[in-house]
Formats: structure tokens, sequence, C-alpha cells
């Protein structure tokens, strides 16, 4: 894909540029369609229409929101930290951003092949709490700071059973590159982490093979349990309903976003639609197969067209990617919000116990498989 | 440690009938209805925006007294002999020239007692209910087909007539008056010359007797019958009557109103 960009433009610097800038166009786009599933699924769960009066069927709305942002007054309170207040937004979205770097979109297409790849996921998206402090903080209210510790306590609370499901699938395959794991995978849908992983041998990138067997069969229950706590895990990191006690309307204006408007709001906003599709699409890197075809075959093979199997792959991890976002939005209009203590009690009481003992489980069947 | 696992078993089991809840209402017709664009079917005999057909005013002022907030003010002004204001659609001859019939719709209590009163069923509740104004004065509806001059006209040449209708009744009060006088001092002074003096005193009378009618307030006569009523409401053992005198305004009303728009 690089070397693709670089021949057809000629320019390396210009290459860089454009390569880094694809996962922003896809947010950016992506971003439109989350807004309007979010009001159009949210209206015909409670049998309304949603929005129906920009464009037909409403279908320009997003559009419209996000012009009416820009023209908003960009406020920044007399008493905030203007430093910290301004910078927030941005270093958000920044992380949500850099995660993406990672995700590999097709074979043929991943921002940073990184070798530690889990790694520098995990790592860059807990970057969002720092913003979402200095935003609480900053904004010197109440509700805000109320809203950041929250975020804070919710997210790290979290990350712990989240980085444990990331250490049961790195126990399995035996790498932390998102290419790996997901050629791991490759084949038809039974091959899939959430089915019990593999079921024949599979040669990795660096040459390693990962032996395999139906006898992986075994793994199946306990890579279904990983996922479902991995995506609870990651509705809460996300700070979605109903694990949106940091935003609690009802509780706390907006939480730790209270004093925002305009395109700052804007850039939070863009974050949190980010970080759903990035929770939703690593759901589908490891337990789902990521770009792989349910099929393991694609029509770029049949008609002989490398660059198709690249576009196929490429929709196969978004139609996995939407469709785990579409989940999240059924969620959140469905459940209410959980109390603080219940969500620390789900965190820390069944989670975390639950994704300690899979891992121990799975690391004995791997060392005896 | 039991508790523990049915809590885990009920956390997920009770999210799950949820979403299955709302996965079904994902597909069940919305209740949305776009208003602008479609609208609830009203109910008939709806009270809405009131409607007079000035067509058919007589200016009787019956719907005024009847309004509870007051908010029907009208002003008649008598016609003269000479001009015809033609006929109701009921049958009733119209004699006052109604200078001004204002509604005020931002007072208005839509109870629709002013609709069973009216002897020609010309005032009316229609089912039109959006009609908002940016200005308050814009509430108030005038139905007065005259123009102010005209109005103004109208009233100047009522109330000429009237002041010589009085000048002529004072006159024939003066005239019965002097006759009265004149006969009483022919009595006194001659019995024996009283038929001199009867012409005389007939000629005022007879001018007297003329004017009259016309002083009585003209819709009062022509409308005896229909007055009538109205009180019907009030009276204990006719009251079966009042019914009927609501059904046919609000059915008129509601035939009327598509012409109305």
């Amino acid at each position: 894909m690089e070397s693709l960009l670089q021949s057809l433009l000629g320019d390396n610097l210009l290459t860089v540029v454009l390569y880094c800038a694809l996962p922003l166009v896809f947010i950016l786009l992506y971003a439109l369609l989350a807004i309007l599933g979010e009001v159009k699924i949210s209206a015909w769960m409670q049998d309304r229409l949603g929005p129906m009066r920009t464009g037909p069927w409403g279908i320009i709305q997003p559009i419209a929101d996000v012009f009416k942002l820009l023209q908003k007054e960009d406020i920044t309170p007399a008493k905030a930290d203007k430093v910290l207040f301004n910078l927030a937004p941005f270093l958000s979205f920044m992380s949500a951003y850099a995660a993406f770097a990672v995700i590999p979109f097709s074979s043929q297409y991943v921002g940073a092949d990184l070798n530690l790849g889990l790694f520098y996921l995990l790592a860059i998206s807990s970057l969002n709490v720092a913003a979402i402090i200095m935003a609480g903080w900053a904004s010197h209210n109440k509700y805000s700071l109320y809203g950041s510790m929250r975020a804070v306590a919710q997210i790290v609370s979290y990350e712990v059973p989240a980085a444990m499901v990331l250490v049961i699938i790195v126990m399995f395959v035996g790498s932390l590159n998102l290419q790996d794991i997901i050629t791991a995978q490759s084949g038809p849908i039974w091959n899939w982490m959430v089915f019990g992983g593999p079921k024949q041998d599979v040669v990795l990138a660096s040459g390693e093979v990962l032996s395999a067997s139906w006898a992986n069969l075994i793994f199946l229950p306990f890579f279904m349990a990983s996922f479902v706590m991995y995506y609870i895990a990651g509705l809460a990191e996300t700070n979605r309903t109903p694990f949106d006690i940091p935003e609690a309307e009802s509780e706390l204006v907006s939480g730790y976003h209270t004093e925002y408007s305009g395109m700052k709001f804007a850039m939070f906003f863009m974050s949190e639609y980010a970080n759903m599709f990035l929770v939703s699409a690593v759901v589908a890197v490891l337990f789902f197969g990521g770009w792989n075809s349910p099929f393991g075959v694609y029509l770029g093979d049949a008609f002989g067209a490398p660059w198709l199997v690249a576009v196929e792959q490429f929709g196969w991890l978004a139609i996995k990617g939407l469709f785990f976002v579409f989940v999240m939005i059924w969620v959140r209009w469905t459940l209410p919000r959980l109390r603080v203590d219940q969500l620390m009690y789900m965190s820390w009481k069944v989670l975390i116990p639950f994704s300690f003992g899979i891992a121990l489980v799975v690391g004995f069947l791997v060392v005896i498989l | 440690m039991s508790g523990y696992f049915k809590d885990i078993y009920a956390g997920i089991s009770t999210a799950l009938v949820g979403m299955r809840i709302t996965w079904n209402h994902l597909f069940v017709k919305n209740v949305t209805i776009q208003y602008p664009d479609e609208k609830h079917d009203i109910p008939e005999r709806v009270r809405n925006r009131l409607y007079v057909n000035m067509d058919d005013c007589i200016g009787c002022d019956q719907c005024a007294k009847a309004c509870p907030v007051n908010c029907i003010t009208i002003e008649t002004a008598k016609a003269l002999p000479e001009e015809e204001l033609g006929e109701t659609s009921t049958g009733n001859r119209k004699r006052l020239w109604v200078t001004q019939f204002d509604i005020d719709i931002a007072k208005c209590c839509f109870c629709g007692l002013c609709v069973p009163p009216c002897p020609t069923e010309c005032i009316f509740m229609t089912p039109v209910f959006e009609f908002s104004e940016y200005n308050r004065e814009d509430l108030i509806y005038r139905f007065s087909t005259l123009t102010p001059e005209e109005a103004a006209e109208k009233t100047e040449n009522a109330e000429r007539a009237k002041a010589e209708a009085e000048a002529k009744k004072a006159a024939a009060a003066e005239a019965k008056k002097k006759a009265a006088a004149e006969k009483a001092a022919a009595e006194k002074a001659a019995p024996s010359e009283q038929a001199g003096g009867a012409p005389a005193a007939d000629a005022p009378a007879a001018a007297a007797k003329d004017t009259a009618p016309k002083q009585d307030d003209a819709p009062k006569q022509d409308d005896a019958p229909k007055q009538d009523d109205a009180p019907k409401q009030d009276d204990a053992p006719k009251q079966d009557d009042a019914p009927k005198q609501d059904d046919a305004p609000a059915a008129d009303a509601a035939s009327t109103t598509d012409n109305n728009g």
C-alpha cells in the first residue's frame, strides 16, 4: 500500500502524510455514519422516526450537526486553566487516532505493523485518561471534575480485565502483532478465535508455525467468555452507556466535557466515536478474524485481482467493526446506567477474577496442547 | 458464593431480555405523525377557532352576552327605513348595520357558549386550530364587513335618525300637552265649543303613534319567535330542546369550515 502510494505520488513526504491520513478519513466518514446510526437506531428502538427533515429520511443530519458545531462560539471559561483546557480535546482525539495506527484494515494496509502492536494499543488508548482528567481539572467546574474522576476510576479499573483478555489471546497466538493474530485466524469462520482459534497449522509472517488442530475446540468456551468480557470492558473504557457514569447527564450535566463548546466539544465527540470503532475493531481483530472473510475465500482471488482482495478485506473489517458499533448503540438504548458501586463491583469482583481464571486455564491448555 | 454466580447469571440474562425487547422494537412501526405534513384526525364537533358568517348576522348581541370572558364586542347601528339590508339564510330580515364585530380569540376560552344563542346560527366554532400570531393584536378578529368609514357613516345616520325621532316625539309630546292645555282651557271657557278643539288635539297624537314602532329596537320585534328559543335552555321543562340547538350549529361548523379553509 505504501509502495503503491509512493509510485502514484512519487513524493516521499506526501506519501507518508497521505498514508497516515487514511485512517483519519475513515474515522471522519465513519463518525458521520455512527452519529446518524445513533439517532436513527435509538429512534427506531423507541418507535420514533428520528431526524426526518434534513435530506431524504434525514440522512444529511450529521453533516448539519457538524456545521452547527463549527459555527458555535468557542468558549473558554474565565477561571479555566487555558493551556490544559485547550489541549485536552486534542489529546483525547490524538490518543484515539494514534491507536488506529496499529489497526490492520487489510492485509495490505496497517499504519504501523508493530511487533508490539497490542502493547502499543493498550498504552496509547490509556492516554485518553490523561486527556479526560486534564479536561475535568482545567474546566474549573465541579461537575467536570467529578466526571473526570469517575472516568479515570472507571477506565483504570476496566483496563485490568481488558489487558488480561489480551494476554489470553497473546498466550495462545504467541505474538503481540495484530497482523499475526489475524493471520492465525485465516480460513473459514470456524478458525476465528471466538470459535476456539485455528484448526490447522498456520504459518505466521515471522515464519513461525502456530501448530493447531481440532483439539482447539476446547478453547471455545474460554474465548467466548473472553470476548464478552473484553467487549464489556471496552464499553466501559469508551464511557458508553451503561457505563456512562462519567458523563451521567442526569447527575453531572455532561461530565468532563460540560464546559466545552464548538469544535473542542466536537473533538471529544469524535474521540468517543473513534474509540467506539477502535474497541469494535479490536474485538473483530482478536476474536472475529479481523479482515478475514468468514468464507475463507475472496472474490479477488477468483478474478486474479489482488487489489480487490485488499478492498474486500477492508470491507470485512469495516462490517465487523460497524456491527459491534451497532451492538454498542443497541446496548446504550437498552440498558440503564450502572451505579458507581455496581460498576466497581462488576470490574473488580466479576471481570478481573474471571479473566485471571481464564488466563490461568488457557495458559495451562496452551502448554499441554 | 452461589449468590455471586446467581447475580452474574441474573445480570447477563436480564440484560439479554432487555436487548431482545429493543431489538423487536426496531421493527415495530413507528408512531410518529410528522405534524406539519400529516395531521391527527380532528374529532367532529371540536371547538377551535370561532368564525362568524356576517351574511347571516343580524347584530342581536346574543353571543356577546353569552360569552363568559367577554371576548366578543359588537356595535350596531340601526338602518334607515329606506336602506334594505336583505334577509338572512334563515329568513330573518336584517335591520341593523353591524359596525363592529370583534372577537378577541386570545381571550376566548373555547367554551362554545356563544354558538347556541345565535338566532341565525351564524357564529360557530371551526376545527382550525393553527392560528398563532407574532403580534397579539392580530388575534383580534374583525368580522364586520363595513369599512371604518362606512361604519362611521352608518352610526352617524342612525344617530341622526334617532335624534330626529326624539325631536319628533318631543314635539309630539309638546303638541299633545299643548292640545291638552287648550282642551282644558276650552272646556273651562265653553264646554259647547268642544267640537272645534278636538281635531287640533288628534293630529299630534296620530304623529306620535307613527313614530312609536320605530323607537322600539328593530331586532326584538323581528326575532321574537327565535329569541324565545334561547331562553328555553334556562327553562327546566323545555330543556330537552337545548341539545338539539347545540347540534345544529356544530354540524353546520363542520360543513362550513371546508369552505373557509
